[in-house]
């Protein structure tokens, strides 16, 4: 009996080494430009080729500007050192016949937005990228994991990666969600319940009514935030909405891609599978989820009362001092005391068409409150925007007064020019509030897009009605 | 890279960061991750802790706000060659700068209850020792190292710490991931022994999955 995971695994194991670790082959390699360039110096310093050219799809994501428009070349980026970055990504795939949706593509966007809409992330592959949220992809089935530039240099020379196998640990939600509960409040609250390094060593397999009842947009959005929870792999089993989701996306010929649903078809837990940790939440308790400190698992209900020290366990008590501190909130009680300067909706969590529909929903007809400076939307990718201007949702969003955005990670991390401004307080769409993260001395708090959107025309944190 | 001549001790002072989850955005802060080159990330580790005012590549440390009241910065801890820290050090990002920068400003273990999967992968790489203690131990070394500084010496051989030249602590780390750290061994070069093996499995995969390789 066997799981998901494991069979993954079997399929993917090309050879056991002394050493106990296996060789595992990897069918798709994504490249950005800020975990590459070292990789790409090792491979050049022992004279090698990439092993499989076309396994490897490249994008510069991490620190393009996201005010472009059309004709936009790296040559406009203003940040010098960036502009480097970005450079020698174009010179390594042009040099090595790297296929990349470059800063001018219009399929350009965030590696982990652009894999699976592409058609390149397909069920039942291992796929790699220098980059923690490569998880993502286990959203369809995937064997999916960020890697190390070290590793990058591996898999680039050697298709395959070393690695210890993982162990095996099922998340099932149950359920129904009440209203305003997206996929990522309950990914928060999985987090906010198992801590930060709870999925540590494990491969995490979600599963459930409320799994198999969502899309694959939202899928991703919580094998997304699996490393959030301490684990290298989140996936979900391929389902008939997996297979809607590629037969639409996909590049295959018919002929090809029914041979292969038959193979995704068969790529399920076995019913009697022992998994090494087991847990169920029934979602239909879970509210909205804010967080208030500085780290993922730092995390309430939205209307809760932010944890204080005195009410802590002593190993709890110094952490909870340092995020308040740093929060600038020592001695607030909710996260509705709290007056917001910016709204990010956008990255790898929440940038894809659903989450814009969602936020757009909020915001439709509505003006961003006063104290809000900036509200900015950034698509994950040239083809989410282009869906989203079809669908007029650039109008609703630009008419309430946020502004309108060329994709990247943009406001995700403080690499390109959007940042914070030291001790802003941003309401953030994204993944991670570490210190500093979206700019130094930046205040995140992560939600939802429809808790972004309506933090975006309240002021405050929450609840549309 | 190793201090002494067998090149199976590490020692020098212990610096505590009293911390959970020290994640690799606070190891070294995205802007840094600007740099295409793999060595000179030392003067930005631990930078927002580190420094009073906001960094930019290519700024030098001399030129910055120093924090006075972080360790890294007060005599003897700058010169220390090991950090101690609680739970889920180096979680976030997969950014290997993390471990460069460590390995940059001279740290050659980190102690911890527990780590990070994929940072904790990178460090074998980049021979930096992460050691996994368990809590009470990690609670124990935090109370000595409150009153004065320590003294360590890491025997990888042995799989021992020697606290001070007094007390013995234990360790367990994987053969082949130690080996890495005593040998510098280049994963590349091994891996690529296996070319034929390889090969073969990925012609087998051709035949029985060739959607994989439609581009190709
Ligand atoms: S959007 Fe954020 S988390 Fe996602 S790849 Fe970009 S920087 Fe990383």
């Amino acid at each position: 009996m066997r799981t998901l995971y494991d069979k993954l695994w079997e399929e993917h194991h090309v050879s056991q080494l002394d050493t106990g670790e296996s060789l595992i082959y990897i069918d798709r390699h994504y490249l950005h430009e800020v975990t590459s360039p070292q990789a790409f110096e090792g491979l050049i310093k022992k004279n090698l080729k990439p092993w499989r050219l076309n396994a490897n799809i490249a994008t510069p994501d991490h620190n393009v500007p996201t005010i472009r428009g059309d004709d936009f070349g790296f040559n406009q980026i203003q940040d010098d050192i960036a502009k480097i970055q970005v450079v020698e990504l174009d010179k390594n795939c042009n040099k090595f016949g790297i296929k990349q949706f470059d800063i001018k593509s219009s399929k350009q966007g965030i590696v982990h937005v652009i894999g699976p809409e592409l058609g390149y992330t397909l069920p039942g592959m291992t796929i790699v990228c220098g980059d923690s949220h490569t998880s993502t992809h286990g959203a369809l089935g995937c064997l999916a994991m960020g890697i190390g530039t070290s590793e990058v240099e591996h898999v680039l020379a050697t298709q395959c990666l070393k690695v210890s196998k993982l162990k095996n640990m099922c998340v099932k939600f149950e359920g129904n969600p009440s209203e305003n509960v997206t996929s990522k409040d309950i990914v928060l609250y999985l987090i906010g319940q198992i801590g930060t390094a709870g999925g540590t060593g494990y491969a995490i397999e979600f599963s459930g009514s409320y799994i198999d009842s969502i899309s694959v947009e939202s899928r991703m959005t919580i094998c997304n935030m699996a490393i959030e929870a301490g684990a290298k792999v989140g996936l979900v089993a391929p389902d008939a909405t997996t297979i809607n989701y590629v037969r639409k996306n996909s590049m295959l010929s018919d002929e090809m891609l029914e041979e292969a649903i038959k193979y995704w078809e068969k790529l399920q837990t076995d019913d009697n599978a022992i998994f090494d940790k087991e847990m169920v939440i029934d979602v239909s308790q879970i509210k909205p989820q804010v967080t208030w400190g500085t780290s993922p698992e730092m995390v309430v209900n939205f209307d809760e009362n932010i944890p204080t020290a005195s009410q802590s366990s002593s190993d709890e008590q110094k952490n909870i001092i340092l995020a308040r501190k740093y929060m600038g909130i020592e001695s607030e009680k909710k996260l509705s005391d709290l007056i917001f300067d910016k709204v990010f909706i956008g990255s790898c969590t929440n940038s894809r068409i659903e989450d814009l529909r969602e936020a757009a929903e909020i915001v439709k007809g509505k003006t961003i409150a006063e104290n809000i400076l900036e509200a900015i939307v950034v698509p994950g990718s040239g083809l989410v925007k282009e869906q989203a201007e079809q669908e007029g949702l650039d109008k609703v969003f630009k008419d309430a007064g946020f502004i309108w955005r060329d994709p990247g990670c943009s406001m995700c991390l403080g690499m390109n020019p959007d940042q914070l401004k030291p001790y802003e307080r941003c309401a953030s769409t994204s993944n991670r509030n570490f210190e500093g993260r979206q700019g130094y001395l930046g205040r995140t708090h992560l939600m939802s897009p429809l808790m972004a959107a309506y933090t975006a025309i309240n002021g405050t944190v929450g609840e549309p009605s | 890279m190793i201090s002494n001549s067998e090149g199976l001790i590490i020692d020098g002072i212990l610096a505590q960061i009293d911390r959970d989850n020290i994640d690799t955005d606070q190891i070294i802060p995205t802007e840094y991750l600007k740099s295409i080159k793999k060595f000179g990330f030392e003067d930005y580790l631990f930078d927002g802790w580190r420094y009073e005012d906001d960094g930019k590549l290519g700024v030098k440390k001399e030129e910055r706000t120093i924090n006075k009241n972080f360790i890294l910065n007060n005599k003897p801890y700058d010169e220390s060659k090991i950090i101690l820290a609680r739970e889920n050090f180096g979680c976030g990002s997969s950014r290997e700068h993390a471990v460069w920068a460590l390995r940059d400003f001279g740290i050659k273990a980190v102690i911890a209850c527990s780590f990070g999967d994929i940072f904790y992968n990178n460090c074998f790489k980049n021979g930096v020792l992460p050691i996994k203690l368990s809590k009470d131990i990690i609670q124990s070394l935090f109370e000595k190292a409150s009153k004065s500084f320590i003294e360590i010496s890491i025997d990888l051989h042995k799989k021992e710490i020697s606290i001070n030249d007094l007390e013995k602590i234990s360790f367990e780390v994987e053969k082949h991931l130690l080996d890495r750290i005593i040998f510098g061994l280049d994963d590349v070069d091994i891996t690529l022994q296996y070319k034929k093996e390889i090969s073969n499995f990925e012609n087998k995969r051709i035949q029985n999955r060739p959607w994989i390789f439609v581009n190709d």
